[in-house]
């Protein structure tokens, strides 16, 4: 049997407010364990709260991002649970009346452009954080993160496989970065996910039983989890078996989910209009300067780099979908005008040197005006592309400008055609087995008489003339 | 006379023609204090040093011409009222030790008018009672018949004031806790409109219907009491920004072409026939004084006490949430889960009717339910609403009992809850609607117990109501009898 994967994800986004969402306390992370509180945070008697506006600034920007509805009244409402990371016994959330409704996100997967429903954004507190003694039964409460402003931001079950899930995610992260109204860290999970997911039998309407996923951390995690999530159904399903709803989280050591035990699911959250808030009017004024100030987003961006720059789609994809680094292109842009050279060397030569030194765009020492000058030296063949990269492996290391690392490491490209020629009539002097080689027509062997120049220029060697030097002796 | 027997605006004339100070009033309130509270219990803390400390400071504030309009006045507030470093119990175990690190903006609004905190006053557990027999800390005595109930949930700042164990004292009104047990205990009470007074600081019982308001000797004291805890919070989002008049100017304008409304429902079966022949001579001095009746029906009344017992629960069960024993007040000893530690954290903290409460207030929330029971009792609100508003198109004030009866036998009712819930029935109304409402005392039982009349005014009418109050108190003739009991 062919079966339909159905998931839909709910992402909670920590908006990078100064304050919290109903008191004046920081929202700033990692400080010690209970020092960004008050009364209010506490949950001691008597407090109340008051409305951060920043946080529904935020929201309405996210809402107009992805071409939501904006609901010009919208309440909030009391989420009643037990937790010791809870200090009122409720999270004030919204229920009835979110802030925004049915927006949609478009998402690239194989060439193939899919737009993906948005069933709603509300906006939350967060709660604290339990820290858990490691020898005795004993858990300290830390309420530091307790108020920090929440967007959710809840997808229609439109998501068809891992792949699309990790787009959307990817989309959206892109969008928050770009509006500026979250920091994206996935790690400290100021950014992270939910999904749900069912398979259905090809053709059926219905929804299958569902689970939900927890502890997703990186998109790659989003994947793999999700993946290997409708594995595990479709081969339950094929054998006979039935899908239990239930929450299941993702072990990224181990490579496969696990249920949560069941007693912390199945609540009763007793919803209903928090009567300490009055309900939030969002003027037309409002949002007229909410969609004044809203940014150029990924769409917008790529749809430039495209046209403008004519940089190919999958280039656009890639640079725009994250801010700093589409932000890092343009400002080498400005100093190197060959887009699609500069593009080359930031996906290929950049990205991979960040990976592996597990950096940030954003604190790369190569700064994007080197890079350009970088590049501009292999232009007027200062240096070879080859050399290049030892420079930019120099710049990285110490954060020196191009020009200074070609002078001081003596690195110029030797490009005097009679010192290049005297060494070559000298190597091919010194080799008559290749040269016998080369006049039996295996071409093959020019690169051994290219490699023994570089050896003796240490690279420097005019690879271009190098060659024609080489051919025209050869023949003779 | 004693220094502890009169009213705010005598001492505070004498203040300030220096013909007595602060500590001297003080000192005459704590030895009263000393002689009756025995017999009342009132109080659940008294500060004497800190108020005495306060009387001080007023008087060093006096002597320079300074200090606010209630400098060197002695009050006390209902222990629902957070007070920095005063022990705030909100006459549950469960809060038994609970001192608050803050001020309810109520609070440091008298403090910066100069009053002396004397002390926390005795209430119903989390304000949930109509007899103050729920406190934890055992129920205070109607000073008029010491074996009668002061009413309640605010009943130790009535029997307070009642008895002379402060000039005047603040309380919080959820369905009728202020005016309720100031007409039991003969004082003045009043009920401000929703938003007027900032709850901030105020351990919150239904929070969209709780409000604090003053509780005194006679109706100048309470304009004057009002005029300082009045005013728009910016901590508090339902205070509503209206300039706050000058209650006391409102006093002197008499009720000459005043429309008096008289709620028909408000007179109907269960009133009692002395409760009924005392109203009935308010209203009939109001219209030789001047003011014209207006007979009105307030149709939904009958559904105010069952919509409140919803509504009021459903929040309460909300509110209430936050008293786990994670952070602060009482935690059962060693709990083997943390489940454990929630269920007998709360089951040793709370008493019998808070518990009554949230399993109601559960029960309306829960899934399934909710429709039936919270939504319908929102919607009853709307109606009663509509009532107010329609009766306010056609009059200025109206007046009513306060309760259907007099105070009762202290464990009379202990029995019945219901019939205890069903006193409130005139004064749920107001809160429901958010209007103002006063208690004034118009006379008394055979057996000596006080009967209460009941003002109502619109949103923000409290000139209105304190200027129907004065001129009905000034023709009553009954204002300053003191309890012969003590
Ligand atoms: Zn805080």
């Amino acid at each position: 049997m062919e079966f339909e994967t159905v998931i839909g994800l709910e992402v909670h986004a920590q908006l990078s407010t100064d304050t919290k969402i109903f008191c004046g306390c920081s929202t700033e992370f990692g400080k010690p364990a209970n020092t960004n509180t008050c009364p209010l945070c506490l949950g001691l008697p008597g407090v109340l709260p008051v409305l951060n506006r920043k946080a529904v600034d935020y929201a309405v920007k996210m809402a107009l991002a992805t071409n939501c509805r904006i609901n010009r009244t919208n309440i909030f409402a009391r989420k009643n649970y037990f937790y010791p990371d809870l200090p009122k016994g409720y999270q004030i959330s919204q229920f009835d009346l979110p802030i925004a409704e049915h927006g949609w996100v478009e998402i690239e997967v194989e060439g193939e452009v899919k737009r993906i429903g948005l069933t709603r954004i509300h906006l939350e507190e967060d709660a604290g954080k339990l820290i858990h003694d490691e020898r005795e039964p004993l858990s300290y409460v830390d309420l530091n993160r307790t108020g920090t402003p929440l967007i959710e931001i809840v997808s229609e079950p439109d998501l068809r496989s891992g792949e699309e899930a990790a787009a959307y995610l990817k989309k959206l992260h892109a969008i928050v970065r770009y509006l500026d109204i979250c920091d994206g860290n996935m790690q400290e999970g100021s950014f992270r996910c939910d999904a749900n997911i069912s398979l259905r039998p090809k053709g059926r309407e219905e929804f299958g039983t569902r689970t939900e996923l927890k502890n997703m951390n990186s998109f790659r995690n989003v994947q793999r989890a999700i993946e290997y999530e409708v594995r595990r159904q479709r081969d339950l399903l094929l054998d006979g078996g039935k899908v239990i709803q239930q929450t299941l989280l993702w072990d990224p050591d181990a490579g496969r989910t696990s249920p949560m035990r069941s007693k912390e699911e199945a609540h009763d959250y007793r919803y209903f209009p928090d009567p300490d808030l009055i309900p939030v009017e969002i003027s037309e004024e409002w949002i007229e300067k909410a969609e004044k100030e809203q940014p150029e987003l990924p769409d917008q961006r790529k749809k430039r780099f495209m046209e403008e720059l004519e940089l190919p789609a999958y280039d656009a994809v890639i640079l725009t979908g994250d801010r700093e680094l589409a932000d890092y292109f343009e400002a080498g842009l400005g100093h190197y005008r060959d887009a699609k050279k500069l593009s080359n060397w930031i996906m290929t030569e950049l990205i991979r040197e960040l990976r592996d030194r597990e950096m940030e765009i954003t604190s790369c020492p190569v700064t994007p005006v080197n890079l350009a000058r970088l590049l501009g030296l292999i232009e007027a063949g200062t240096i070879s592309g080859k050399i290049a990269k030892t420079v930019f492996q120099e710049m990285l290391a110490s954060g020196k400008d191009p020009d200074i690392v070609v002078k001081e490491k003596n690195l110029v490209q030797i490009s005097d055609e009679g010192e290049i020629l005297k060494l070559v009539r000298e190597i091919v002097a010194a080799n008559p087995e290749q040269v016998k080689q080369f006049k039996e027509g295996k071409s093959k062997v020019m690169g051994f008489f290219v490699g023994q120049l570089m050896k003796e220029t240490k690279g420097k060697a005019n690879p271009k003339m190098a060659n024609q030097l080489f051919i025209e002796e050869l023949n003779k | 006379m004693e220094l502890y027997s009169l009213t705010v605006h005598q001492l505070r004339k004498m203040l300030s023609k220096g013909a007595v100070s602060a500590v001297e009033i003080t000192e005459s309130v704590l030895a009263r204090i000393d002689r009756v509270e025995g017999r009342i219990g009132a109080y659940i803390t008294l500060d004497r040093d800190g108020a005495l400390a306060q009387a001080a400071a007023a008087d060093r504030e006096i002597a320079r011409s300074a200090g606010g309009p209630l400098a060197g006045i002695p009050l006390a507030l209902k222990d629902v009222a957070c007070t920095e470093g005063l022990r705030t119990t909100a006459g549950s175990k469960i809060l038994e030790s609970f001192i608050p690190p803050y001020d309810a903006t109520m609070v440091a609004k008298l403090k910066d008018a100069g009053a002396v905190i004397l002390g926390k006053l005795s209430m119903d557990e989390f304000a949930m009672g109509s007899a103050n027999e729920n406190c934890a800390f055992g129920t205070p005595h109607n000073p008029w018949a010491l074996d009668y109930v002061c009413g309640g949930s605010s009943g130790g700042s009535a029997a307070a004031v009642a008895a002379d164990e402060c000039l005047a004292s603040i309380g919080s009104d959820t369905g009728g806790s202020i005016r309720q047990p100031a007409s039991y205990c003969g004082v003045v009470g009043l009920k401000p409109t929703y938003g007027r007074v900032s709850r901030y600081g105020l351990i919150a019982y239904a929070s969209s219907l709780d409000q604090f308001g003053p509780l005194t000797k006679d109706v100048r004291d309470c304009a004057m009491i009002l005029q300082e805890i009045s005013g728009y919070d910016q901590r508090d989002s339902t205070s509503v920004n209206i300039g706050v008049p000058d209650y006391s100017a409102a006093l002197g304008k008499g009720v000459k072409g005043l429309k008096v409304g008289i709620p028909r429902e408000y007179f109907e079966e269960g009133v009692a026939p002395e409760v009924a022949a005392a109203v009935r001579n308010g209203i009939d001095l109001l219209k030789e004084a001047g003011a014209e009746l207006v007979d009105l029906s307030l149709p939904h009344t009958d559904y105010g006490v069952a919509a409140y017992y919803i509504i009021a629960p459903a929040e309460a069960s909300s509110n209430l949430a936050r008293y786990d024993g994670v952070r602060y007040g009482h935690r059962t000893a060693a709990p083997d889960s943390l489940l454990e530690m929630y269920n007998q954290s709360r089951s040793e903290g709370f008493g019998t009717e808070v518990k009554r409460r949230i399993m109601i207030g559960t029960y309306a929330l829960s899934s399934g339910y909710y429709d039936a029971y919270y939504k319908k009792a929102l919607q009853v609100r709307t109606l009663i609403i509509n009532d107010f508003k329609e009766a306010f198109a056609r009059c200025d004030v109206m007046v009513s009992p306060v309760t259907p009866g007099p105070a009762w036998r202290i464990g009379e009712k202990n029995s019945d809850p219901l019939s205890v819930y069903l006193t409130d029935i005139l004064t749920i109304p107001a809160n429901m609607a958010g209007v103002p409402g006063l208690s004034l005392p118009c006379g008394f039982t055979g057996a000596g117990l006080p009967i209460g009349f009941q003002i109502q005014a619109p949103h923000f009418g409290e000139e209105r109501l304190l200027q129907t109050a004065y001129a009905l108190e000034r023709e009553l003739g009954i204002a300053g009898r003191k309890p012969a009991a003590l």
